[in-house]
């Protein structure tokens, strides 16, 4: 059990996914291709989720927590030199106000919107291939809304004067100004963390109770037992679970939008040109699914093939998630120019300057790259052999993430230092600490990722092994799949198969 | 299934969710109440160099607060009076040889002040001006209270932010006539005064409400 090669696939296994590999991509609705790779069995997949758990940790992960840790500790460092000298350490000048602090706010929370909208609105659409990637999805948003709200939380600057951002009773008659969309921002996304981490927690449950049932020591027992409150995988458990976690679903859904629509009016709500835009709600939210795909196959392609999830996380899964890449990118890429049609059509001299200067003033480099990595790379998914192929999948969704953080940094910073008055123009640079900061904060996303694959099941188990066609009532019966409502008698009791079949 | 934790462990969820929120309520109402001015402030009575007595010189005496505190029309700051203004009277004429003011003899011989500790304090970043508070008629009792009534001075109010703002949101219970400032014993009850109606008001008080008003 406790092999340590990277790849879990034993020959036979191989062979078949080779197979089904060149079948897995001729998804006619006809005669569609089982989501998972090789005809698993519900004890297969316990198996291989829970390889990565309970293996003797590889070199390979001490290596990579490792470094997350250091960068931690520069995030740490840079943070508390920061709450000791004030904002001043970062590159802010008088038109620049809000630097690179918002910027990796924005780009963060983006990041984490793909969770949700996998796991609650393709809940909610039946989408049942989001089944293998939901969990690991969830996690990557949990994380970057911890990294975003990091950002506005450190840029108040007099940090210890934070509560004044909640409708606290105080001696100062003071009351958050409810009319800020700042405040807004504080409230969306603190719901949207919440939501998040309820809802990511309640699809754990079943799982942890799998995990509890196969611990082999006492401490996992307890910890695994504790978290897994006290779930039996009776019908009665099933039942309360599918209702808690379709609620959620329902409750998260508008959650996905409303949360950059509310990051949008940031910038929608004040009156600079190039940020008070009716467009901003949609192209934000759009740029954030963008970026929380991207992101999502960067570290999909990695985790699939460090801990061997290659039946589970399929080609198909990637194809699919290519093409909502393409799609939401193109949105982006519509919003820029749709951006500058109205910048032209306003016939507004400070809108038109303000656009003339984003493509060719003084951030015309931030700029291109902005549209050469969102625009234009994206367009590679159009091919299907791209769509599918991990190089060009792991560098694109990079790209894209390059691309989403220089659109925030286009916006903020150009527009910002050309404001009005030119005789406050100004050109903003960032020092060592907004970079520290800024890289800080990846360890702080990897260090929590890394210890997310060592202790908790990084698929959903439990939903996976509904969308196994031996999870069909009619499985075997006949051939097409008019079933597919019926699914809720068929979850297995995570342990059960387990034991039964790991003697 | 073996059992791994006592039956007693059921209850934790309930408590933890009965428990959580009265917790949460009970820090905020703490923090709200015992970390409040009106709590820590209120009341506070530092020991004096010497034993000088508002109740005797202002009360029974009759001083004016202004034969003391003489700029307190004119400026921000209102004045502690130098030792040569109580050496004015103690020098020669009152108890010379007061052995509590033995102090005072002292630091007058020496050229040095005497070092009163100071009771109402405000913020550094909070700015007030005694001058503009006087013109508007808010009397002296309003903030600091009946001071002709303390052998030693106590802080009667909170002097927090809510404080202040509870007046310039709604100052006109708090004003008087202009020249009833110093009249401790002056009760806007019974004089039922108007200060819309006051001919020597030259111009409606309009105390700032906004942040830079006092944080300057």
């Amino acid at each position: 059990m406790a092999e340590t090669t990277t790849s879990a696939l034993s020959p036979e296994i191989q062979a078949a996914v080779n197979a089904d590999t060149k079948t897995q991509l001729d998804d006619g609705v006809e005669k569609r291709v089982p989501l998972l790779l090789g005809d698993p069995s519900f004890n297969d997949v316990t198996e291989i989720v829970c390889r990565p758990v309970e293996w003797t940790v590889p070199r390979a992960w001490y290596i990579f927590f490792g470094c997350a840790a250091m960068l931690l500790g520069v995030l740490v460092l840079s943070t508390a030199y920061l709450f000791w000298e004030g904002t001043g350490i970062w590159g802010l000048n008088n038109p620049v106000s809000w630097g690179w602090a918002i910027v990796n706010f924005v780009f963060w929370v983006g990041i984490g919107h793909a969770g949700t909208l996998i796991s609650a609105i393709l809940f909610l659409l039946r989408q049942k291939w989001r089944t293998s990637i939901n969990r690991f999805a969830e996690a990557m948003t949990i994380f970057a809304v911890m990294c975003a709200l990091l950002f506005p939380t450190i840029h108040v600057g007099r940090v210890w004067l934070l509560y004044y951002v909640f409708p606290l009773p105080n001696q100062m008659a003071m009351w958050p100004n409810f009319r800020s969309p700042l405040l807004w921002d504080v409230f969306a996304v603190t719901i949207y963390g919440t939501v998040s981490i309820v809802f990511w927690y309640t699809g754990l449950i079943p799982d942890l109770a799998t995990l509890r049932d196969r611990a082999k020591t006492r401490v996992r027992r307890i910890v695994y037992g504790i978290f897994s409150l006290g779930w039996r995988g009776s019908a009665r458990h099933w039942q309360h679970y599918e209702k808690a976690y379709g609620m959620l679903a329902g409750l998260a859904t508008p959650l996905v939008l409303s949360v950059h629509s509310v990051v949008s009016f940031d910038f929608a709500v004040a009156q600079l040109p190039g940020w008070h835009t009716t467009i901003f709600p949609p192209y934000f939210v759009a740029g954030a699914i963008y970026s929380g795909f991207g992101m999502v196959i960067t570290l999909m392609v990695i985790a699939r093939k460090l801990f061997g999830l290659e039946r589970i996380v399929t080609l198909r899964h990637f194809d699919n998630m290519a093409k909502i890449t393409l799609l939401t990118g193109s949105i982006v890429g519509y919003a820029y120019s749709m951006e500058f049609f109205i910048a032209w059509y306003s016939g507004n001299p400070y809108e038109t300057f303000t656009f003339i200067n984003r493509a060719f003033g003084p951030y015309a480099w931030a700029y291109w790259i902005m549209v050469t990595c969102n625009v234009i790379v994206p367009q590679i998914f159009w091919f299907k052999k791209a769509r599918t192929h991990m190089g060009v999948l792991f560098v694109v969704s990079i790209l894209v993430n390059v691309g989403m953080w220089f659109e925030r940094f286009v916006i903020v910073a150009s527009s910002l230092s050309r404001d009005f008055l030119p005789s406050s123009w100004d050109y903003f640079s960032p020092t060592i600490w907004d970079i520290a900061a800024f890289v800080g904060s990846f360890g702080l996303f990897f260090f929590m990722f890394s210890l997310f694959v060592r202790f908790l099941p990084m698929v959903s188990m439990a939903e996976v092994k509904t969308v196994l066609p031996k999870a069909d009532p009619h499985h075997g019966h006949h051939d097409d799949d008019h079933g597919d409502d019926h699914h809720g008698d068929d979850h297995d009791h995570g342990d059960d198969d387990a034991k039964e079949e790991e003697e | 299934m073996a059992v791994i934790f006592p039956r007693w462990t059921n209850r934790i969820p309930f408590y933890l969710g009965a428990g959580g929120p009265v917790v949460l309520g009970g820090l905020i109402f703490a923090i709200w109440y015992w970390f409040s001015p009106q709590y820590t402030d209120v009341g506070y009575q530092p020991r004096q160099p010497i034993p000088f007595s508002h109740k005797l010189h202002a009360g029974n005496l009759g001083l004016d607060c202004r034969y003391c505190h003489n700029t307190v029309e004119r400026a921000a700051h209102a004045a502690i009076p130098p030792t040569s203004t109580c050496m004015g009277c103690h020098e020669k004429l009152v108890k010379p040889n007061s052995i509590p003011l033995a102090p005072l003899r002292a630091a007058h011989a020496a050229g040095k002040p005497v070092k009163w500790v100071k009771v109402h304090m405000l913020p550094d970043y909070a700015y007030f001006n005694h001058s503009v508070h006087l013109a508007a008629g808010v009397g002296c009792t309003s903030c600091h209270g009946r001071i002709d009534q303390m052998p030693i001075v106590t802080q009667k109010q909170p002097l927090s932010m809510s404080w202040c703002l509870e007046c310039h949101r709604n100052p006109k219970p708090h004003l008087r006539p202009l020249d009833q400032i110093t009249n401790m014993a002056w009760d806007s009850k019974k004089a039922g005064y108007d200060p819309d109606k006051d001919p020597m008001r030259k111009r409606k008080v309009n105390p700032p409400t906004y942040c830079s008003g006092c944080h300057r």
